[in-house]
């Protein structure tokens, strides 16, 4: 049992958890993720590791409720409890004093960009990032990512905050103009990454990419995190998450993502139901 | 009369065929005690019993038998544990037909002896007279082991090496314990609560179990050693990799590694969904690939998951099956199509990433290869579609390096499976033991205990004078 001992809510959808898992703390790095399972009849999910702090001997997560898992997830508070969680899984991110990189995080791929572009700025490098979501209420994190970073782009689809814009507009704009960017990072929906890719392959500046797909085990057993790079299969959990974002097949990403989109629906509509009428009885 | 009696065991009944394939309940029922009583009467008690050759963990299969004959029951059961910690699962999935059995005398005119069965009933009977006995407690003595994986392998070892004194760990990666037995192998042939009896008996004998901790990743090999002071370690982690077919196409949706697809239905118990969170695609034409034990139990699950039909495509021909004969018979009961001298050459996509069907070659058999079966050759000519939406390759797994890249100094063989003595369970790693499949590549559970019963023997003695003498 892994008890929640901060949570905040960052947006409207996006929810922060910090869990009490000291060894987990004790081993993480940027771009490790974790697989959480929250009681006996749930479902694994990996979620990022956004933080750590070995001291308290806690871990970070941010997650956008979506799924009935994510749901039922936002409805802990602290002081609750998580039956499983496993990690640090994943290769960690590849840090090392590049010159300039831009650290792109699309919605709640803010989250899991934030450590990354903070491990950057210490490893020595100019760090330019760009964060955006479709509106205002659902960028966070701004003040933390402003912290890390030399220089902070913040996007919205509706102009509600802002520029009016993808991020991957400022980012055409940047290669275009600063030589010096050597490598781009992106996190955030596999079609964001998948236009930061199309955008950064213009300029040929090598670029980095997370990727989410459906886990079971995050330990290689299953294979169904497999995705294709450069033509191979590779396992997103043990070969990645991290990806040269140019190699990715991100059209079978997205429809390998798209796999349970039916039993998704199920669930989650038969969740929020008998969740209204639990509240409803009370 | 009393020799036809003789001739033929005493058949085990179970669900029809028809009302099985609705459920995921276990196929045959078990004796009653009148018939595991006649049953073990037909053992002849020989004077030098061949049958004890042939078990890999050296069960006293004479003494519990006759303790059945005589109804003492709980008895036998405490004989079978003196060597098998996993009784009820030995008697359900052990393939007796190549091992004890194999060797009984009556097999030479009739059937054996059915000593898996009567296995199974002494466990069951055990269980379900409520507390389990536990042996005496050992004296302490001090020291600590690591157990890597709670397979059949680690599971055992870790058993037999409480039993010493030692204080011992058994770590697992996922968020239960059993390995194969609780993620691979199916309900109806081996119930999870069965599984669950056996950990939490080895629990009470004072093992303590950490699921969630997949080592490489939370502790190495080198911090359990160095750190964590664990005197010794015990890798058993199984053979965990899927291996896919590669065709074109085996990434659309609705082709599942039998791993995945075995893990969703039975550790993630996706059958029970909504009620269990985990989907898994309920095929309504399924085909499954390969011709083992995991092919059938994959095709079996397909079935109980409510697919009107089930394929199960092979490249040989029935003979070559790897799968026991059993296994084969209950598939071809349940009505599974078996597809043989048939080769996948890919998989068609139906324009929304989805599979809707598998392209087929027709195979002939040819010359022998090194396995010594004929090698399939495929007929010119001959390739055709069968309409599929799940699609399932069960061809095999292999070594998975996520610990064994992180322990730089453990040698490994060709296939990457850890290079240790079969005697003992040494490493090239001074105190490193390992067995059960990730040292053989897929093997069986009985082999995988065996293996944890010598690395038991072996840790005890390194544990007593710390020597290190690796030979390969
Ligand atoms: C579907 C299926 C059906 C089978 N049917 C039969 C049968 O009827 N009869 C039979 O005799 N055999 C059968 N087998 C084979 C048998 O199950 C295996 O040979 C046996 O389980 C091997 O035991 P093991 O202890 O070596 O490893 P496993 O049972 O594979 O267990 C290894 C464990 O280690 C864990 N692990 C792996 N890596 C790590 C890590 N880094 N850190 C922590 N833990 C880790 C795994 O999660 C797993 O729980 C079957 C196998 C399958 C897949
Ligand atoms: S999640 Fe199972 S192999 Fe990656």
């Amino acid at each position: 049992m892994f008890e929640i001992v901060k949570k905040e809510e960052l947006s409207d959808a996006v929810t922060l958890f910090e869990i009490e898992a000291e060894d987990i703390a004790k081993k993480a790095k940027a771009g490790n993720f974790f697989i959480l399972k929250i009681n006996e009849q749930g479902e694994r999910i990996p979620l990022t590791i956004a933080d750590f702090d070995r001291d308290r001997g806690t871990i970070t997560t941010v997650f956008q409720k979506i799924g009935k898992t994510t749901h039922h997830l936002g409805t802990l508070n602290e002081g609750g409890f998580i039956s499983d969680v496993i990690g640090p899984l994943g290769k960690p991110a590849h840090i090392e004093d590049f010159g300039t990189v831009v650290c792109v995080g699309g919605g709640v791929g803010i989250a899991p960009v934030y450590p990354i572009a903070k491990a950057f700025k210490e490893a020595g490098n100019t760090v330019i990032s760009i964060i955006g979501a479709r509106t205002k209420n659902l960028i966070f994190w701004e003040d933390k990512m402003r912290a890390v970073s030399d220089d902070l782009i913040v996007t919205t689809d509706d102009g509600s905050h802002g520029r009016k814009s993808v991020v991957t507009v400022p980012l055409d704009e940047l290669l275009r103009t600063d030589k010096s960017i050597n490598l781009v990072i992106a996190i955030g929906p596999a079609i964001m990454m998948k236009f930061v890719c199309i955008t950064s392959e213009k300029y040929n500046v090598k670029t980095l990419v997370s990727l989410n797909s459906i886990m079971v085990d995050g330990t290689g057993m299953c294979g169904s995190c497999r995705i294709e790079v450069g033509g191979e299969i590779k396992f997103a959990c043990v070969d990645g998450p991290e990806f040269d974002g140019h190699k990715v097949d991100f059209d079978l990403l997205m429809a390998r993502q798209r796999m349970y989109l039916d039993e998704e629906k199920f669930a989650l509509q038969r969740y929020l139901e008998s969740y209204k009428e639990k509240k409803g009885g009370k | 009369m009393e020799d036809k009696k003789k001739k033929n065991r005493i058949k085990m009944r179970e669900q029809t065929p028809q009302a099985r394939i609705q459920n995921f309940m276990e196929v045959p029922y078990g004796y009653t005690p009148n018939e595991a009583v006649e049953e073990a009467s037909r053992c002849l008690s020989c004077l030098r019993p061949a049958c004890r050759n042939g078990c890999p963990v050296e069960v006293d299969i004479p003494s519990f038998i006759k303790l059945i004959k005589e109804g003492k029951f709980i008895e036998a059961a405490w004989k079978v544990k003196e060597k098998n910690a996993l009784p009820a699962v030995c008697g359900r999935v052990c393939p007796q037909e190549i091992q004890c059995e194999s060797l009984c005398i009556l097999g030479k005119k009739g059937e054996p002896v059915a000593i898996g069965n009567l296995e199974r009933f002494v466990a069951d009977y055990e269980a379900s007279e409520g507390e389990i006995q536990t042996p005496e407690k050992p004296k302490v003595t001090g020291r600590k082991v690591a157990i890597i994986g709670s397979g059949p392998g680690g599971l055992t070892c870790a058993a037999d090496l409480i039993k010493s004194g030692h204080q011992v760990t058994l770590f697992e990666a996922l968020h239960k314990p059993g390995g194969v037995l609780v993620y691979g192998i199916p309900e109806f042939r081996l119930p999870k609560t069965i599984v669950e009896r056996e950990v939490e008996y080895i629990k009470k004998l004072g093992v303590e179990v950490v699921v969630n901790a997949v080592i490489g990743k939370l502790y190495t090999i080198d911090e359990l050693l160095n750190g964590h002071g664990y005197d010794a370690c015990f890798i058993a982690t199984g053979a965990g990799l899927p291996m896919f077919l590669g065709i074109p196409g085996e990434n659309l949706n609705g082709v599942y590694s039998a791993n995945e697809f075995l893990t969703r239905a039975n550790l993630m118990k996706a059958y029970l969904f909504p009620e269990y969170d985990t989907p898994v695609k309920r095929g309504k034409k399924v085909a499954v690939f390969g011709g083992g034990n995991v092919t059938i139990d994959t095709a079996r699950v397909a079935l109980r998951l409510g697919a009107e039909k089930v394929y199960l495509i092979y490249r040989r021909s029935e003979e070559e099956m790897p799968a026991r004969k059993a296994e084969i018979h209950h598939a071809h009961e349940e009505g599974i199509e078996f597809m043989l001298l048939t080769n996948p050459t890919g998989f068609i996509d139906d324009g929304k990433g989805n599979i809707c069907a598998v392209e087929c070659s027709k195979m002939e058999l040819g010359e022998p290869d090194e396995s010594g079966r004929r090698r399939p050759v495929p007929i010119k000519g001959s390739k055709f579609q069968v309409e599929i939406d799940v699609g399932i390759p069960a061809i095999g797994t292999r070594s998975n390096p996520l610990l064994l890249h992180t322990v730089p100094d453990l040698k490994l063989n060709k296939k990457g499976y850890i290079s240790a003595e079969a005697d003992t369970g040494m490493t090239s790693k001074q105190g490193v033991f390992a067995g059960g499949d990730i040292v053989t590549g897929s093997a069986t559970v009985i082999l995988a205990m065996g293996a944890g019963k010598k690395a038991a023997k072996s840790i005890n003695e390194y544990l007593k004078w710390k020597y290190w003498d690796f030979k390969r």
